[in-house]
């Protein structure tokens, strides 16, 4: 389970989360919605232990572990996983640097290069070429790719179907589903509502760095009051 | 005006030679740490001294390289852990700290060591000249051009070919995914701070023996290399490489064509080249 309770999140003086609250079960898909700026990025960072934005209050608990404080990597090896914002992929590394270099000693089952690669047929074919050589839909996948070779539980993906061609999107769909599957407990920030509809079994509308309406994923799609107001959805 | 022989063509690469092993590690520093590392001059300066100290007391000029950068490794591990760590995060009060690094280790090797010059003693083997293609040419100037290849490879082996090497690239590339995805940058940071240093101080025992050991031979050295990582691109292995080259020739013929302008030979072109690639032949945006 992860539990984040009255998370204050600061970029400089810039207040942005306002006591954003949310609790996962494992093996549960949450999808984080709003719109741009109301804070969703700065909130998978603040869980992951990226800085900046500062946490200057509240509390992050994964398996009931406090992770405030922690280091990044740390927090890594408490088997938390990232797909961040915009891929962040490794420019100077090739396919197959990405899903080696990072595989924790630890990791001794689980995600192995052969399995991502079965998982993810495209990158095989291309391992030797560097990410930026890569389209932007292979591009998404080695970054999904890579977290999973890091062994996570808990998968926090921030926009993995940014910018993707529609074919592109329903195969990352595809992907999340098949993770959710395996068991994965996924925290994910979507801006295609539709999209976000399909893949959770929850919803959190965060709005001005606060979440102000939860519901199952199955209520949401009929709630058009709710989805008018929040995400100027009509 | 003279114009250039083949003497003075080997000049500039036996020195380019130098500046690639001592800029390599300010490259890999300023890359990864996202610093430039103003006491690599001064860790230049103390390798080379000790260096030479180590030479006088054994006798043996590999005993001398080991010794120096062994000891230049470990002051960086001091100044990386007793007192960068404290900085983090804030470039320019590391820079700051570096710069007066290099002012405390300048001092203390003018208490040490006074304000002689000293020239480390080369091995027999490498001593006369060589005679080939109608000039004599000293064998120790083509020992250095040969070391600079040596090193360009290893350190081209270990970034391609190890995971330590994969690691510090993709730490240069991008230091806080990296650290994301499970790995504990600072000991990355570490690592390559002190092979950095390790670098700085096989440069000075090496350059101590044909460019002499002297107060302020860590300023020039300094400068020489900030060009080459300038022109080269930071944390690029192969900019470092055609900027050692560049700067070394260019050096050469400066010093021979145009005495006068022998700085300008080299930074004018620097300029040149930063007007067009402002990040450096080989660099690229963070």
């Amino acid at each position: 389970m992860l539990e984040v309770e009255g998370l204050h999140s600061f970029y400089g003086d810039a207040h942005v989360l306002h006591g954003a609250s949310l609790t996962l079960p494992e093996g549960e898909v949450l999808a984080l919605l709003g719109r741009n700026g109301m804070g969703k990025t700065t909130l998978i960072r603040s869980i992951m232990g990226l800085r900046p934005p500062a946490v200057r209050q509240g509390s992050i608990r994964w398996k009931g572990e406090e992770l405030l404080g922690l280091p990044a990597h740390e927090i890594a090896r408490r088997r938390v996983g990232i797909v961040p914002q915009g891929r962040r992929l490794f420019p100077s590394l090739t396919v197959l640097e990405h899903l080696t270099t990072l595989k924790p000693a630890r990791a001794t089952g689980g995600w192995t290069v052969a399995k991502a690669f079965e998982f993810f047929p495209r990158l095989a074919e291309r391992k030797a070429n560097r990410g930026h050589e890569l389209s932007g839909g292979e591009r998404q996948m080695l970054a999904i790719a890579r977290a999973l070779m890091t062994d996570p539980a808990l998968l926090l993906m921030d926009e993995p179907t940014e910018g993707l061609a529609p074919v592109m999107v329903q195969q990352v769909e595809r992907i999340v589903l098949e993770l959710r599957r395996a068991g994965l407990t996924i925290l994910l920030v979507e801006q295609n509502l539709y999209s976000a509809l399909a893949l959770a079994d929850r919803v959190s509308i965060l709005e001005t760095g606060r979440v102000v309406h939860e519901a199952a994923a199955s209520e949401a799609g009929h709630d058009h009051a709710t989805l008018t107001r929040f995400l100027g959805v009509h | 005006m003279n114009s250039l022989n083949l003497f003075q063509l080997l000049n500039g690469l036996t020195f380019a030679a130098l500046l690639f092993v001592v800029a390599s590690g300010f490259t890999l520093i300023f890359g990864l740490l996202r610093i430039v590392n103003l006491a690599h001059g001064a860790l230049y300066l103390l390798g080379g001294y000790i260096g030479y100290a180590a030479a006088l007391a054994t006798g043996s000029f590999l005993l001398a390289v080991l010794a120096a950068m062994a000891s230049v490794a470990l002051a960086g591990l001091a100044l990386d852990q007793g007192l960068l760590r404290f900085v983090r995060g804030f470039e320019l009060r590391q820079v700051l700290l570096t710069l007066g690094v290099a002012f405390i280790l300048n001092d203390l090797g003018l208490l040490a060591w006074g304000g002689d010059t000293f020239t480390v003693p080369v091995p027999e083997a490498l001593r006369g000249a060589l005679r080939f293609a109608g000039v004599f040419y000293p064998k120790y100037r083509l020992f250095v051009l040969a070391l600079g290849l040596v090193v360009f490879l290893l350190l081209w082996l270990l970034l391609n070919r190890t995971r330590l090497g994969a690691l510090i690239r993709a730490g240069v590339d991008d230091a806080e995914t990296l650290e994301a995805m499970g790995v504990n940058i600072r000991r990355i940071f570490l690592v390559t701070f002190m092979l950095g240093a390790a670098l700085a101080g096989l440069g000075g025992v090496v350059g101590g023996a044909f460019l002499t050991l002297y107060p302020g031979a860590d300023s020039e050295i300094l400068v020489f290399s900030l060009a080459v990582v300038i022109i080269g691109g930071r944390g690029s292995l192969p900019g470092a490489a055609i900027g050692a080259l560049m700067v070394g020739l260019l050096n050469s013929i400066g010093q021979v064509m145009f005495p006068e302008l022998a700085y300008f030979v080299i930074f004018g072109p620097m300029a040149l080249i930063l007007a067009f690639r402002p990040l450096g032949l080989f660099g690229r945006a963070a």
